[in-house]
């Protein structure tokens, strides 16, 4: 059982905006060491702003954020990245001028316990078979792989994912829901945005609601199971 | 051997076509320099001349105070300009990215004034001589090559494509080809792309000041020299892209020969002929040989 | 650029216009008339570029050409052919217009800063052109041009009427400036300018609208460099280079972009500091550079923008009773600060 002393990221009373747009009006929540925890919500609630915040892309904002204890108030992002933590962002952000090999080996190794080119190929075979090709000449299932598998070798232990199945066939959502459980069994600490209720019920172990910047709900996987239909209703499934 | 190719002598069009290539060359290194922070940084620097000239007084300066000769400048020279450019983005630019860019380019357009006013105001308008230090050439039948002319070219030839070496083929230059494109999404990957901008600037920075190293021992060494030559650089670079490096390589050394062949065949029209192609390929290919549209 | 209570200028407007204008018409009674028509000549031309960079949200870099043009054109008209000094300002501002319809054509299919550059590109040309042209005279330009008989009627030899006829005709292209930014067509320049995707998507020929307006302002600045070449009796060079494309920007910028006195602040700032330091050209260049760089990094609106933005704020903290007592405007699509 991993430790329960110290959570890998704590956020509290998080506020955030976007100019004098309010967006994020008070979040709360934590992260285990090796959990995977899934902020589920409509869009515009303020899902995508929460990880921005995270990893320091949020210019504006107030509130508490630890990352294994540290604090990261005014904390520049390739400095809270050495913390320990990873971004795959909704929109990929796959390198139009970088082949699949360069995307890969973009990021920086920051510390030790990272995965290596070769680990990543093996779980990832069809990157492998691409690897020379120009980022963006990939499907957008393997642009989502090859987003995930980027940040896997830098030693970040939390990764932060973004609408991982976005647009994604059912085949494909299923190699990452895969994917994600042999992460998770290597040690990896996982927060997910997610609108696809039914893929994150599968992957995560604990859920916060966020609706109009706020945390309307929370709950587990014991939960979800006997209050199901409930919670279905409430996310507009 | 003929002596004559379509009517003029082939001692001229060699002579023309080594001006060219000189000229070329000072177009190529300047227009590299612009593409490396445009394209990194999307500011316009209109303080490149500026640097150029001042490279160009730092040689005179080394040699005419420290008695330091031409090798010692084409190293400290650039050094100490990209310096100064490296100290304009850390206090000044660095507060402009986040709002239209136009700004940025209004501060290196300020900033090139007060270069340009202090040395006019210094030195006047009149020229300071710099030494030749490579003196003699190569005699052949046709033209006689001063060696300096030919040391010009190589090396210019030999830093764009050591800078695109740099930036195509190598870890850091996927780091800036990336920042160009994610800055912030790189900066979650741990880069310090704040650092790299400051770098960049820097760097394109630093290749004016060693153009203006080379061109030292040709064009006399005034506060002139780089405001003149800008307008044409920008013009360079408008053909090449953009913000693309090849673009200014091929753009720079092709203008410079075709201006001086035109020099040969209507000398009148040779000042002109970069914009005239500069309007000929925006009809045709708004963006630039080998620009993007972005 | 919307507002949520009238601007100091908007609310106080008939007080400031009567006092303009009254300031207008004894000026030439407390300063050299020559020196008030060089600062509307050059309020003018600071104000066409305005229309474009504040209104339209493109920076051009070489309105010097179009001012420079005119002044060649005007001075050759007026010189050479004998034309009516009136016909020949305006035959100056059609040459200009010319030239802004065909570089227009060119620079307008890129946007930002590519259009800069291909503005200054070709302003560069034009510069070659008029370097080796017979008829402008080269270096030394175009000397000795006639003042003139305004509409064959009356002599503008006198410089302080000349000044009245400057006047009018310089109130008057503001005036047509200030239609212009108010008219839907002038909305539909602000929309394009803050979302250009949004005017496409309304179905707005957007870059047909960008050539009427560069046209407009190439108009405007020749207009200017028209009057200039009467009022000096010469045109030169320097009218054409980016010098003077430099000034104009530096006018604007100081003054302040997107309001209508903008110009006329920074074109009296810019003037007289370079009359006060006409005799050190260099100190020129270094003073300019100077206020260029303290302006972008500390006073990005302009001294009168940055008034608007203080008196703005006063009224919205309710320190001033006009704002309670006068019910704030609804505000217009692209409503602007006077």
């Amino acid at each position: 059982m991993p430790e329960q002393n110290v959570p890998c990221l704590e956020v509290r009373g998080l506020t955030g905006f976007y100019g004098e747009t309010q967006a994020l009006h008070g979040i709360d929540f934590v992260v285990q060491p090796g959990e995977a925890v899934c902020l589920l919500g409509r869009n515009g609630a303020g899902k995508t702003t929460t990880l921005r915040a995270v990893v320091g892309l949020l210019a504006k904002r107030r509130g508490h954020i630890a990352i294994d204890g540290r604090p990261t108030q005014g904390m520049a992002p390739e400095d809270i990245a050495r913390l320990g933590v990873a971004y795959c962002p909704e929109e990929r952000g796959i390198f139009a001028s970088l082949d699949v090999e360069e995307n890969l080996l973009l990021p920086p190794v920051l510390m030790p316990g990272g995965m290596t080119l070769e680990e990543i190929y093996t779980l990832f075979p069809n990157l492998k078979l691409r690897r020379k090709s120009p980022g963006t000449r990939l499907s957008g299932g393997e642009q989502q792989m090859l987003a995930i598998a980027r940040i896997l070798r830098t030693g970040a232990k939390l990764l932060l994912l973004d609408e991982p199945t976005e647009g994604l066939a059912p085949v494909i959502i299923e190699k990452i829901g895969e994917a994600i459980g042999i992460l998770r069994q290597r040690g990896f600490t996982i927060l997910m945005v997610e609108q696809n209720f039914r893929f994150a019920s599968g992957v995560g172990d604990r859920f916060y609601v966020i609706e109009e910047g706020r945390v309307a709900e929370h709950f587990d996987r014991q939960t979800l199971a006997t209050d199901h239909a409930r919670i279905e209703a409430l996310l507009g499934v | 051997m003929p002596d004559t190719l379509f009517g003029f002598p082939l001692a001229a069009i060699a002579g023309q076509v080594l001006v060219g290539m000189i000229n070329g060359s000072l177009y190529a290194l300047m227009s590299l320099g612009l593409a490396i922070i445009f394209g990194l940084l999307r500011v316009v620097n209109f303080a490149h001349g500026a640097q150029y000239m001042l490279g160009a007084f730092v040689a005179w300066g080394l040699l005419e105070y420290l008695g330091l000769n031409y090798w010692w400048a084409l190293v400290l020279a650039p050094l100490v300009v990209g310096l100064s450019g490296v100290a304009l983005e850390r206090t000044l630019l660095r507060r402009l990215y986040h709002i239209d860019h136009v700004y940025a380019l209004l501060l290196t357009f300020g900033f090139a004034l007060i270069l340009e006013g202090l040395f006019r105001y210094k030195f006047g308008a009149t020229g300071q001589p710099y030494p030749n230090p490579i003196a003699g050439g190569l005699d052949t039948p046709m033209a006689f090559f001063p060696w300096y002319r030919l040391w010009v070219i190589a090396a210019s030839m030999g830093m764009c494509i050591l800078t695109w070496f740099v930036i195509e083929r190598t870890k850091l230059g996927s780091y800036l080809r990336a920042a160009t494109e994610n800055p912030n999404l790189v900066r979650t990957f741990g880069v310090r792309v704040p650092r790299m901008l400051m770098l960049t600037y820097g760097l394109g920075v630093a290749l004016a000041g060693f153009s203006g190293v080379m061109a030292a021992p040709i064009y006399q060494v005034n506060p002139l020299m780089g405001s003149q030559l800008i307008i044409v650089v920008f013009a360079v670079v408008v053909i090449g892209g953009m913000g693309s490096i090849v673009g200014a390589i091929v753009a720079g050394f092709g203008l410079g020969v075709l201006e001086g062949i035109t020099k040969l065949v209507y000398p009148d029209g040779a000042g002109m002929v970069v914009f005239v192609v500069m309007l000929i390929v925006l009809a045709v290919r708004p963006q630039g040989l080998f620009g993007s549209l972005r | 650029m919307t507002l949520a209570a009238p601007s100091f200028f908007e609310r106080h407007r008939t007080a400031l216009l009567t006092a303009g204008a009254l300031a207008l018409l004894a000026a030439p009674f407390v300063a050299y008339p020559i020196f008030l028509m060089k600062l509307m000549c050059f309020a003018l031309l600071a104000a066409s570029l305005n229309l474009m960079v504040g209104y339209v949200g493109l920076l051009s870099f070489g309105h010097a050409m179009f001012f420079g043009s005119a002044g060649y054109a005007t001075a050759h008209a007026v010189k050479v052919w004998g034309f009516d000094p009136a016909l020949g300002v305006l035959f100056g501002a059609a040459v200009a217009a010319a030239i802004g319809a065909t570089t227009g054509v060119l620079a307008i299919r890129r946007a930002g800063i590519a259009f800069s550059m291909i503005t200054l590109a070709c302003a560069q040309l034009v510069y070659f052109i008029a370097l080796r042209s017979p008829f402008t005279g080269g270096e030394d330009g175009i000397q000795n041009v006639p003042r003139g008989k305004l509409l064959g009627l009356l002599s503008l030899q006198d410089n302080l009427t000349l000044y009245y006829v400057v006047m009018v005709a310089v109130v008057a292209a503001f005036w047509l400036i200030w239609r212009v930014v108010h008219s839907p067509f002038g909305q539909v320049l602000t929309a394009i300018r803050d979302n250009e995707p949004r005017a496409i998507s309304l179905g707005y020929r957007v870059n047909r609208y960008k050539l009427l307006a560069f046209t407009l302002s190439a108009a405007l600045a020749g207009l200017a460099g028209g009057m200039k070449s009467i009022v000096f009796q010469i045109a030169t060079l320097t009218d054409v280079s980016w010098v003077t494309s430099g000034e104009a920007l530096l006018m604007g910028i100081v003054g302040g972009l997107q309001t209508m006195l903008g110009p006329v602040v920074g074109a009296m700032v810019v003037v007289t500091m370079a009359n006060q330091l006409s005799a050190f050209a260099e100190a020129v260049m270094i003073v300019q550079g100077t206020v260029f760089v303290l302006v972008v990094m500390l006073f990005r609106r302009g001294i009168v923008g940055e008034i608007n933005a203080f008196l703005a704020r006063r009224a919205r903290l309710g320190q001033t009773p006009e704002a309670a007592a006068v019910p704030p405007r609804t505000p217009r699509a692209g409503a602007v600060h006077d």
